[in-house]
């Protein structure tokens, strides 16, 4: 373990097959080790239905390819082109607040008449490049109007998906920004500055939000208001983590999931399956392979040769971060309800390949390292 | 100077990148222990709690409704039987069309709009993959038409359950009663965990008063469902103890030949054990199939028996309040004589009237001309009225009300079956209390032949005669010969009782009133001498006549002459044999008539039934 973490000492010697197919070994085993787990829970969560088992390997197939083409990609291309990839994002997102498909009230999609495509999914990793794209040739901390620079890169963005609205991608891309400037050194003054702002802006979120939103927001204070409604998902799922004790009721015997109790089983609320059947020890089965994966990513920033590389190798670990505290806060009951789902494990969703893709960006900063003389 | 200014100083700037990251990591590393504390919150602190809550959603609770227990007579013969009953049931979510499915359907099986309207409601109400009924009680013809035309039928089942039934139809109804379906309210009224799988429940007779018994206790199913409903499996089955099966004191033969002996005729007749109390026969005329009531009867025919002049649905037995008439002679001469008012000897002049001293009002005898001189033996068996005028005015209202207690006239006999009326005995202190009005001296005189505000069930006359069987016990009349345990051969008896022990002081009064009682039936002169001829028993009676019409001052009494609804009440008491009396019988027809004449066969051919065709 602390040599599959370890990257001091390296000489050319040890730059095997790695460097050559640019592909980073302890990333790509541990994502493989918690796909392989998210199929076995997900079969079990589907009802034993083998065929969204064979879906979801198909999709993890395609995500696996992704990150392996990107990873061939050398962060100095990467670099080049984050300014053109931003803003493309922007006019596609521009185009689906215009004529884009609605999907569940939401207008998200885009339809290219071949294939729906999710324009906020590519700003998930389009805001972080950019923010490190801006932050890459300054002086670091950033001075205030770098400051406010950044500000606009991250809000113009996430203030369009909100819109559509997509309150979980929004908090995602608002965090992989936020995390870009903290890692460039943000005063804490300044942090202490816009979480005092957030806090009185508060009820004006209120104020725009949808009835929806607001419901998820008052269920999550207090679940038991609505036991039948939206906070039936919440106690359903407690019961299910709660029953599951320390060591489960053993894979596919998860009443709670097996018998209907718990809603959205296979997607957001994969975790309580997991919970419920795998236990305590299955919870830390899971987060071994969550934890061991953002250390390793944070270790890649840190070992990255430039600011561009470094700031968002950083930003996208940490949004994965995000991804597992968000959805597990939420099926634990200690987070609103926010449509996330628990990466690697949940079924379906594109998200999973721009996820793969972000994976595929650290790889090609950890394996097109120059050698640095010692 | 301001070139340098801008050049980026790399040692500094991946200092403070790690700095920064390695806090990031620590402050991942303070969720992520949130987050794990709130899992062994949930999963080891309250795992007991999410448990229960688990097990709670997931095991259901489905009861078993037991079997109800049978109704026998004493003979063993089925009165009350539990006889499978055919259902048709469909399941949404296996049939395709179901317009098409229903329009098949009525090609086979009638269907009521009733039926469709219910089945209906229930269907937009339950989920789709749970049964919902669409008919009950199928033909046997029905129920194998299905079953040829079965395979044009997904999801359309038929499912077997039992329903009551009583094998004799009409016969004895008054004192079986019948079940119906639970309403709302005696749903209030049950215990509701017990009767959680029960459709129906005893409404009138043995059913209602002995409902405890029948029913037994509920059973429990616990099962897994879904979260829809739908039934994963069975875990554990707890099975329903049935209800005890009961034996009646009726015999059925002699109810039958009892119910038979009325012909067209209204009327009441109720045959007791003198020495135990126990019903034999329990009879109201005319009678009922209780069987349409079970599963709800149509309101058209329910109209019919409400509305039938006759009416059937009366319970004349126990609720039909009548005036004893002369039946009642013997127990005031009983009266008479063990208050010493009067004694075997005294006589009285009877004129055809008898009139109060300082009054012109006469009160006449049945027989216009007279009886002669009469002593207590010719006053009961010729029923002469004057005498007992008389007799009544020696002893006093306060007196004959105080004696007739004791053989159960104005008070409830507590037969085990339910809807009893107390009848009416009257006294001073009744009258002020309910009319508001003074006792007077002529309804004194009119008491002493079972007339004016005097009433009584026929069950009431059937126990008072059974004292007199008896010499003195009062015998509380029962309905019930033995329960039985479900599965079990061994019958439980139930026990006699003796309510009351009438205390005379000269036992030769009893042989008096006796003897005079025999005299009716098989004396030249007796009342009732047409069914003493060539009875092979000696019977103890006494005919009587209640009225209904007040005739006018000198009007005289045709039966012919008046409309039936107008006519008497013909009335008759008997046991029988003398000796060592087996049966107490009270017979009542309604505008039958003479006492004599159409009350008294009938009540021989109960005590026929009972003594000489009774098989060995």
């Amino acid at each position: 373990m602390s040599r599959l973490l370890s990257t001091d000492h390296e000489d050319a010697s040890q730059r095997g097959w790695q460097y050559r197919l640019h592909i980073d070994a302890p990333l790509l085993f541990s994502l493989v080790g918690l796909s392989a787990f998210g199929l076995i829970v997900l079969y079990s969560a589907g009802g034993e239905n083998i065929e969204l088992v064979e879906r979801q390997l198909l999709r993890l197939g395609i995500a696996f390819g992704t990150m392996i083409a990107v990873a061939q990609v050398s962060p100095g291309v990467l670099q080049r082109l984050t300014p053109w990839v931003f803003v493309l994002g922007i006019l596609l997102l521009l185009a689906v607040l215009i004529g884009g498909a609605t999907s569940g009230g939401a207008q998200r999609w885009l339809d290219l008449y071949f294939v729906r495509f999710q324009p906020s999914e590519m700003m998930k990793l389009a805001v972080p490049m950019m923010v490190a794209w801006y932050l890459a040739d300054v002086r670091l901390p950033p001075n205030r109007f770098q400051l406010l620079a950044s500000g606009i890169m991250i809000a113009v963005p996430m203030l369009m998906i909100a819109k559509q609205p997509d309150l979980g991608t929004a908090l995602l891309i608002a965090s992989a920004g936020f995390f870009v400037l903290f890692l460039a050194g943000l005063h804490w003054r300044i942090m202490i500055f816009l979480g005092v702002m957030a806090g009185a802006a508060a009820p004006l979120i209120w104020h725009y939000m949808h009835d929806y939103q607001r419901q998820r927001v008052l269920t999550f204070l207090d679940p038991e208001t609505d036991p039948l409604g939206t906070g039936y998902h919440i106690i359903q799922s407690k019961i299910a983590i709660g029953s599951g004790g320390l060591y489960g009721k053993g894979w596919l015997n998860g009443t709670q999931s097996q018998l209907d109790f718990l809603p959205e089983r296979s997607t957001d609320f994969i975790f309580a399956v997991l919970a419920e059947e795998f236990g305590f020890i299955g919870i830390t089965v899971l987060f071994t392979f969550y934890i061991f994966i953002v250390v390793r990513g944070i270790l890649i920033a840190i070992q990255a040769q430039d600011t561009y590389t470094r700031l968002l190798a950083g930003s996208l670990s940490m949004t994965f971060f995000v991804y597992v505290i968000v959805n597990t806060g939420m099926v634990t009951g200690i987070l609103p309800v926010v449509g996330l789902p628990l990466p690697m494990i949940s079924y379906g969703g594109t998200s999973i390949v721009t996820l793969m893709a972000g994976f595929g960006i650290l790889m090609s900063i950890q394996t097109h390292r120059k050698l640095l003389p010692t | 100077m301001l070139h340098q200014l801008t050049l980026k100083d790399h040692l500094h700037e991946y200092h403070l990148f790690s700095n920064r990251a390695i806090t990031l990591l620590v402050l991942c590393g303070l969720l992520l222990l949130a987050l794990l504390s709130r899992l062994l919150y949930l999963q080891v602190v309250e795992h007991e709690h999410f448990t229960t809550l688990s097990e709670d959603n997931r095991v259901k609770l489905q009861p078993i409704a037991p079997n109800r227990g049978l109704i026998y007579d004493r003979n063993g013969i089925l009165l009350a039987d539990n006889l499978p009953s055919y259902r048709l049931e469909i399941t949404a979510e296996q049939v395709d069309d179901m317009p098409s499915t229903l329009m098949e359907l009525e090609e086979i099986i009638h269907i009521r709009e009733t039926d469709r309207d219910r089945f209906d409601k229930l269907l937009a109400r339950k989920p789709r993959f749970e049964a919902v009924p669409l008919r009950f009680h199928l033909s046997d013809e029905e129920v194998a038409r299905f079953a040829v035309n079965r395979h044009r039928f997904s999801g359309v089942e038929i499912k077997a359950g039992l329903a009551r039934h009583y094998p004799q139809g009409k016969l004895a109804v008054h004192a079986i009663g019948y079940v119906g379906r639970i309403d709302e309210r005696s749903l209030k009224k049950l215990d509701s965990s017990n009767y959680s799988g029960t459709t129906h429940i005893g409404k009138t007779g043995v059913e209602k008063t002995y409902e405890k018994v029948l029913h037994g206790s509920v059973g429990v199913r616990q099962v897994e469902t879904t979260a829809q409903g739908r039934v994963v499996r069975t875990l554990k089955r707890t099975p329903p103890v049935p209800g005890q099966n009961l034996y009646l004191t009726l015999d059925s033969r002699l109810q039958a030949a009892a119910e038979a002996a009325f012909g067209d005729h209204s009327g009441a007749a109720v045959a007791l054990d003198p020495k135990t109390g126990d019903v034999l026969a329990l009879v109201s005329m005319p009678t009922y199939d209780p069987n349409p009531f079970v599963n709800g009867i149509d309101y058209d025919d329910y109209a019919k028996l409400r509305d039938d002049r006759r009416q059937p649905l009366f319970n004349r037995a126990l609720r039909g309040q009548y005036p004893p008439g002369s039946t009642i002679k013997p127990f005031i001469g009983l009266a008479g004589l063990e208050e010493g008012v009067t004694s075997v000897s005294s006589t009285t002049y009877c004129p055809g009237y008898y009139m109060l001293p300082g009054s012109s009002r006469k009160y006449r005898d049945w027989k216009h001309a007279g009886h002669g001189t009469v002593d207590l033996k010719k006053a009961i068996t010729q029923s002469c009225d004057v005498y007992f005028y008389d007799l009544a005015r020696s002893l006093g209202i306060a007196r004959i009300h105080d004696y007739l207690q004791h053989f159960g006239f104005g008070k409830r006999t507590g037969i085990d079956i339910v809807g009893e009326l107390p009848g009416l005995l009257p006294s001073p202190a009744w009258k002020r209390q309910h009319r508001g009005q003074p006792w007077f001296p002529g309804e004194t005189i009119i008491t002493g032949i079972g007339q004016g505000f005097f009433l009584s069930t026929p069950l009431q006359l059937a126990a008072a005669t059974s004292v007199l069987a008896n010499r003195g016990y009062w015998m509380r009349p029962n309905i019930i010969h033995a329960e039985q345990e479900s599965g079990q051969d061994a019958l439980l008896p139930h026990r006699a009782q003796i309510a009351e022990t009438l205390s005379i002081n000269n036992p030769q009064n009893w042989d008096m009133v006796i003897h005079a009682m025999v005299d009716v039936v098989h004396s030249a002169h007796g009342t009732a001498r047409r069914i003493g001829k060539d009875s092979p028993y000696r019977i103890a009676g006494k005919t009587g006549t209640a009225q209904v019409y007040g005739l006018k001052k000198e009007e005289k009494y045709n039966a012919r002459e008046i409309p039936e609804e107008l006519r008497d009440h013909a009335l008759f008491i008997a046991f029988a044999p003398v000796d060592d009396p087996k049966i107490a019988v009270a017979v009542i027809v309604e505008h039958g008539g003479g006492g004599g004449s159409v009350a008294a066969p009938i009540a021989r051919k109960i005590m026929d039934s009972y003594l000489v065709d009774k098989p060995v």
